[in-house]
């Protein structure tokens, strides 16, 4: 069995260890969870639910934070 | 609050429950460096910043996220839903930022067409209404159509945000006439928001006795941000103070200024 699966995270096909919770995507990806928000299939996932979480196969999950704006 | 002039007394600048001491507002966006961000904003008094909410970019090409260069305690920071054309993208963008855990204030931004980004005031007033409910402190960033303003205001905005002229352009106040009529029949804070280009427009716009002004393109795209953005804090002041003081009426004719007795024969 694959220990991969593919989801799509900031509109693009990325592949994450199968079974892995939104905390340890954060923890692969190098992100701080207090410097993102996480949306995951559309909704908002808070930062004490994110290792409660765990991403299953054509998940969306939208990763944003405060950029430069007017 | 006092004036440099003892006589002249200003009334708080509130919005949503929060005293704020400058009627400046400024954006974060377009700076060539942060450094230099940095250094205007602080040069320029504001105490609210605005802020947009966008992806991470995973592949760190990109540099990161304002707030590693701005601290979240010093400035009060005000998320805009820019780049959002529909209500229900900016309800989605507004509840991200405020996620991110610093305050439930939004700005919010409905634009209806790409080339002025001018608002669609429909989307506008649903998301408002929306994000009110929510428990929203919304800033809505509208033209300057008076009965736009009155429903955002009805809406339950906490702000109501006419641009003196499109974003980005630089124009300056092209219609004193509409935001001086919102700002007298409105009781919500009127804040102009976008269009200022250099710092005689926002002196002419804050003699409107509008309750203050958001910037960001007159600054970061200013030959010299820090020193426009020094510019841009007096001129708010000026401004202010010259609404407060009364301007004189206009008089089409001359009137001598020197007495018109004792002249020789």
């Amino acid at each position: 069995m694959n220990d991969t699966i593919d989801i799509t995270l900031n509109g693009e096909r990325r592949a994450v260890a199968r079974g892995a919770t939104l905390l340890e995507l954060l923890a692969a990806l190098d992100l701080d969870p207090r410097a993102v928000v996480v949306e995951h299939n559309r909704a908002i996932v808070r930062r004490l639910a994110l290792g409660d979480v765990r991403v299953a196969p054509g998940d969306a999950v939208e990763l944003v934070h405060f950029v430069g704006g007017g | 609050m006092a004036t440099a002039v003892e006589t002249l007394r200003d009334t708080p600048f509130a919005i949503g429950g929060r005293t704020f001491h400058s009627r400046l507002l400024v954006g974060t966006g377009k700076y060539s460096d942060n450094e230099t961000m940095v250094r205007a904003i602080e040069a320029s008094g504001a105490e609210m910043v605005t802020v947009a909410v966008r992806r991470v970019d995973l592949d760190r090409t990109k540099q990161a996220g304002v707030l590693y260069h701005l601290d979240p305690k010093r400035y009060f920071l005000l998320a805009n839903t820019a780049g959002c054309a529909t209500a229900e993208d900016a309800v989605r963008y507004a509840r991200l930022a405020r996620e991110a855990g610093f305050n439930e204030f939004i700005k919010l931004e409905v634009i209806g067409d790409q080339e002025t980004l001018l608002p669609d005031v429909q989307g506008l007033l649903e998301a408002a209404q929306l994000l009110v409910r929510d428990g929203f402190k919304v800033l809505a960033y509208t033209n300057e159509d008076l009965v736009t303003a009155l429903r955002l205001e009805d809406a339950g905005c906490a702000a109501v945000m006419p641009l003196a002229s499109p974003i980005g352009s630089g124009l300056g106040l092209l219609n004193p006439y509409s935001v001086r009529i919102i700002k007298r029949r409105l009781k919500v804070p009127v804040v102009v928001d976008a269009g200022v280009g250099t710092a005689s427009d926002a002196c002419i716009t804050m003699e409107q006795g509008v309750d203050g002004i958001l910037m960001n393109t007159a600054l970061a795209a200013a030959q010299d941000p820090v020193a426009m953005a020094h510019a841009m804090h007096l001129a708010v002041e000026a401004g202010r103070t010259a609404y407060l003081a009364g301007r004189m009426p206009r008089r089409e004719v001359a009137v001598p200024s020197s007495p018109l007795e004792g002249m020789l024969d």
